[in-house]
């Protein structure tokens, strides 16, 4: 299967054009030396009938959130994605599109990532948006170059409760540009720093993250009260808890970043995933990315275009605001369609359901003899449990059992070996909660799971019915 | 406008009860933590929903629409049956948290998927994390650091011809390091006198595109290798052209040490309007210390895959998961379908195809260096501008001809540069209806320039105002914008 249209004719006819007699003459220009005289060593190629039942088979070999009860979080939850948001943003006049450069053929991409900026500025309480980047590492690297800029400071005080991965690619990222970029620790009582004994003399920005990696609401408004004038508070947060939470914007942050997956993209083994970003409108030219912009055609009509773009690397090279270039614009627009089919009301519902239930959970999960459900809270849709043996290893028997959690917190946290992370999204029902709860009851008292390695079906719990 | 849409009370969402025993909101949740205002999304029925989607959907080109010759850009077509593998239970269901032991058969995907690219390019191993081609870029300029650092040789600059991508100098920035641009020369290919010259112990590397952005092929590149290595340096390969040499040649017997594919050309996973890519890094043997962490590795014994953590010298994580492993499968699923003799063939086509098309409207758009090109070309439409005509207005009025016109004004070095990448995958018919109406468009130039001056006139809209976007800056919808409310 090649997809490939020449017929022996029709490459007849084009090489008499060019007058060569064989495809082989076109490669002159590449000095013989260099030429591969051999097949590549890939697997041989197949039809569509036998690759559709070997890309069923591997997925076969791979248990997902449909056979596995999912609690796992950790910065990618198992929420629900509407079926007219799958179908819209499916629609190949978006999905094999390039990125609008052309403005007159691209109305629908531009008009959508417009849209999008002006849904994320909602949500977070913030002035402007750009149209994606990456993921929520990529949104809080970028922050935090931005703030350098801003600010011409290269200390930056990032809380320890930010997401562990973002932190270390925020470190990758930085590593070339010398930033000073130091993790404050968090109270071990409540899990949350203390932002307000924090030393933020001379920093570009602090970074702090509510809800946390813990699950536990952050204290934003008293991070923006510390942080010295001129220096940037850069709030990590969460797109779905926006129906409930206040709003970064609100609290005093300058910019927000944030992985916006949940809103209407797969979870994908991580990716593709959308990071989301906002800041004030006196930051706009210093924003990363691409942005979509209003104006008028020609004739005076609504037209919209990419804009700013002497901020980008295709205009301004080595001086540009960042080097991205593609994003994630297709994720960005099913976030968009995702917000729009919940509208205030529904994002607020969802909201409600996380905290609810997540509340729940640690009643319930704090029952069972020997967990303990760590930091007070409050908390949005995330929990950290204590174990009375070492997390990891009881979250491979609860995958046997039919039941995901985690991640297990000892690869980053010392101390917290015997904890994991228990994530409740609108997907888990109160009988998933009971079903978990039972689970790791059993597992505790080292009751066999039924059948092999995680190859049964869930014990309870409704995720093969949505 | 979806927000003109909205009317209160209306709703497409539909969703549970919380469902639970236990405090209210109220109870669990501090005031000083409660959202106050909700925030203003639109209230639309799902119906009213799908119809502005769709009809957003129709102002847009797409590759499922019709030819789509950008250069630089590879738009082929992206097989279906790579959506449908995508959205497989046990593809895209996967948590990225999932213990190795649940997710094998994605993990043999991927290993799969890295040994048949690392094959493809000569390289010894290939990391997945970068999410698209300039990430890939940082990527590798942070392992080209990595290991002049670990050296005890720390340099400062890396080498970029001024045909680049914009990207390259960016991630040079990004990376810590000063780009210094050398020159083209007449032929279009690196200087390598210049390039010689700007050579020295504080040079990390050369970054190359591979056919350059010109189409040309760099046929110094055995002697600039050795020039780079020789002064200690590393060869950085930017695999947005690859599409034009793959199964052909191998950009590491050609000397280079790092590589990243921009699987979104290639390797046709759709590009989604401007993303998602996946920018896969790849290099030689010993720079494999340096990789971001995790890597995938296979035990032969227990039969099994695995992530290894265990990296000390590794640069550290550059993604948040494990990279775009959505668009990562449907390259996959490419490759699979095309095996080593569909590889060649792709560039064997993807050359032919430029070159019939180069051909057929030399005389009208001359290209600006001589001989035969690769996947691409870059004409020149500097002849038009005594008409008043620029290479802007030949692609608005080859808009209205049913076509998406080629990249124009770049690269820099072409005045007038219209570059036109038609790929493998469109057939001899298109090319010829596309060669017509460039040619068509050339003669109307020298009649009736007015005409493609005041060209498009199919489009939904014609000729947005740029300047007054960036002038006038509105990037959100305001409720009370006076013109926005019709």
């Amino acid at each position: 299967m090649d997809f490939l249209p020449h017929t022996t004719e029709d490459i007849e006819e084009m090489l008499s054009v060019l007058g060569k007699s064989g495809l082989e003459e076109l490669f002159e220009p590449v000095p013989e030396k260099l030429r591969l005289r051999r097949d590549l060593a890939v697997p041989e190629a197949l039809d569509e009938v036998s690759l559709r039942a070997h890309v069923v088979e591997l997925a076969g070999r791979s248990q997902g959130t449909e056979r596995l009860v999912c609690f796992a979080g950790g910065g990618a939850y198992d929420h629900h994605v509407p079926a007219a948001v799958s179908a819209l943003a499916s629609r190949a006049e978006f999905a094999t599109s390039y990125t609008p450069y052309q403005a007159e053929l691209s109305q629908g991409v531009l008009q959508a990532l417009f849209e999008f900026q002006t849904l994320v500025c909602e949500l977070f309480a913030m002035e402007i948006a750009n149209t994606s980047l990456y993921d929520g590492a990529n949104a809080l690297v970028e922050a935090v170059n931005l703030a350098v800029r801003a600010t011409g400071r290269e200390r930056v005080v990032v809380g320890s409760t930010v997401h562990p991965h973002y932190r270390d690619v925020l470190s990758t990222y930085t590593s070339g540009l010398g930033l000073d970029i130091e993790s404050v620790a968090f109270d071990p009582t409540r899990g949350v720093v203390d932002w307000g004994a924090v030393d933020a003399a001379g920093a570009a920005a602090l970074v702090v993250a509510s809800p946390n990696f813990f699950g536990v609401l952050e204290d934003v408004s008293e991070a923006a009260k510390t942080h010295p004038r001129e220096g940037l508070v850069i709030a990590v947060t969460d797109p779905t808890s926006m129906g409930v939470l206040a709003a970064p914007g609100d609290k005093g942050a300058d910019v927000a970043v944030a992985e916006g997956h949940a809103l209407g993209n797969a979870l994908a083994y991580g990716g593709p995933y959308v990071g989301l970003f906002a800041t004030s409108e006196r930051l706009l030219r210093q924003v990363p990315g691409r942005i979509s912009g209003e104006t008028t055609d020609r004739d005076g009509r609504r037209a919209f275009v990419l804009t700013l773009q002497a901020r980008e690397q295709h205009i301004r090279r080595a001086r540009a605001t960042s080097n991205v270039c593609t994003n994630q614009t297709l994720m960005a627009l099913a976030a968009a369609v995702h917000l729009c089919w919940l509208g205030p009301a529904g994002l607020a519902r969802l909201g409600e359901i996380c905290v609810r239930r997540t509340a729940y959970a640690a009643q319930r999960l704090a029952e069972i003899p020997g967990c303990r459900v760590k930091f007070p809270g409050p908390r949005f849709k995330e929990l950290v449990l204590q174990l009375p043996s070492a997390a990891d290893e009881i979250a491979r028997g609860l995958a046997r059992r039919g039941y995901l959690v985690g991640p297990a917190l000892g690869r980053w946290y010392e101390g917290l070996g015997d904890c994991l992370l228990v994530a409740v999204t609108e997907r888990r029902t109160r009988a998933d909660i009971e079903g978990l709860a039972e689970a790791i009851e059993k597992e505790l008292a080292q009751e066999p799971a039924a059948g092999s390695a995680g190859a049964q079906e869930p014990v309870a719990g409704s995720a093969g019915a949505q | 406008m979806v927000f003109e849409l909205s009317r209160p009370g209306r709703r497409a969402w539909s969703l549970p009860e919380a469902d639970v025993d236990g405090p209210s909101l109220e109870e669990l949740l501090p005031e000083a933590h409660r959202r106050a205002q909700p925030p203003n999304l639109p209230e639309l029925s799902e119906l009213d929903l799908v119809r502005h989607y769709t009809r957003l959907s129709q102002r847009n080109w797409a590759i499922d629409v019709g030819a789509y010759p950008l250069g630089s850009c590879t738009m082929k077509y992206n097989p279906k049956l790579s959506e449908e593998a995508a959205s497989l239970p046990g593809m895209r269901d996967l948590h990225p948290f999932e213990d190795d032991d649940l997710v094998q058969g994605a993990l043999e995907l991927l290993g799969t998927l890295e040994l048949a690219l690392c094959e493809a390019t000569g390289m010894a191993r290939m990391t997945f994390q970068p999410a698209a081609g300039a990430q890939g870029e940082l990527t590798g300029l942070l392992i080209m650091r990595a290991y002049h650092d670990a050296a005890g040789d720390p340099r400062r600059r890396v080498i970029i011809p001024d045909s680049a991508h914009g990207t390259n100098p960016a991630s040079v920035t990004l990376a810590g390091f000063e780009a210094h641009e050398t020159p083209s020369d007449e032929r279009g290919l690196v200087d390598l006198g210049a390039l010689r010259e700007a050579l020295a112990d504080d040079v990390a590397g050369l970054m190359l595109t591979n056919p350059n952005t010109l189409g040309l092929f760099e046929r110094d590149i055995a002697e600039i290798a050795t020039s780079v290595h020789d002064a200690g340096g590393l060869l950085y390969y930017d695999g947005a052209n690859f599409n034009s040499i793959v199964g052909l040649v191998r950009p590491g017997d050609m000397g280079f040490d790092i590589v990243h594919l921009n699987l979104h050309k290639t390797f046709a996973t759709p590009h989604g309007g401007g993303g998602p890519g996946s920018g896969p890094l790849g290099v030689v043997e010993r720079l494999e210390p340096f990789l971001p962490s995790p890597v995938l590795e296979w035990d032969e014994g227990a039969e099994r895959w695995s992530w290894d953590h265990d990296r000390p010298r590794s640069i550290g994580r550059i993604h948040s998961f494990h990279g775009n492993f959505g668009i990562n499968l449907r390259a996959y699923c490419y490759l699979r379908s095309l095996g080593p003799a569909g590889l060649r063939q792709v560039a064997e086509r993807a050359v032919l195809n430029a070159n019939y098309l180069r051909a057929l409207i030399e005389e009208a758009f001359p290209t600006a260096y001589p001989g035969p090109c690769m996947h691409e070309f870059v004409s020149s439409a500097a002849r038009l501008k005594r008409l008043g005509v620029r290479a802007t207005d030949v692609c608005k009025r080859l808009i209205d001809f049913g076509f998406h016109p080629p990249t124009i004004y770049f690269p820099l070095v072409v005045e007038e540069a219209l570059m036109v990448e038609p790929t493998e995958t469109e057939s001899k018919e298109t090319l010829d209806s596309l060669a017509a109406a460039l040619n068509q468009i050339a003669d109307e130039a020298e009649g009736d320039p007015e005409l493609l001056r005041s060209a498009p006139i199919t489009t939904p809209v014609r000729r947005p105002d740029e300047a007054r976007a960036a002038r006038q800056l509105r990037v959100r919808w305001t409720p009370a914008d006076p013109d926005g409310g019709s």
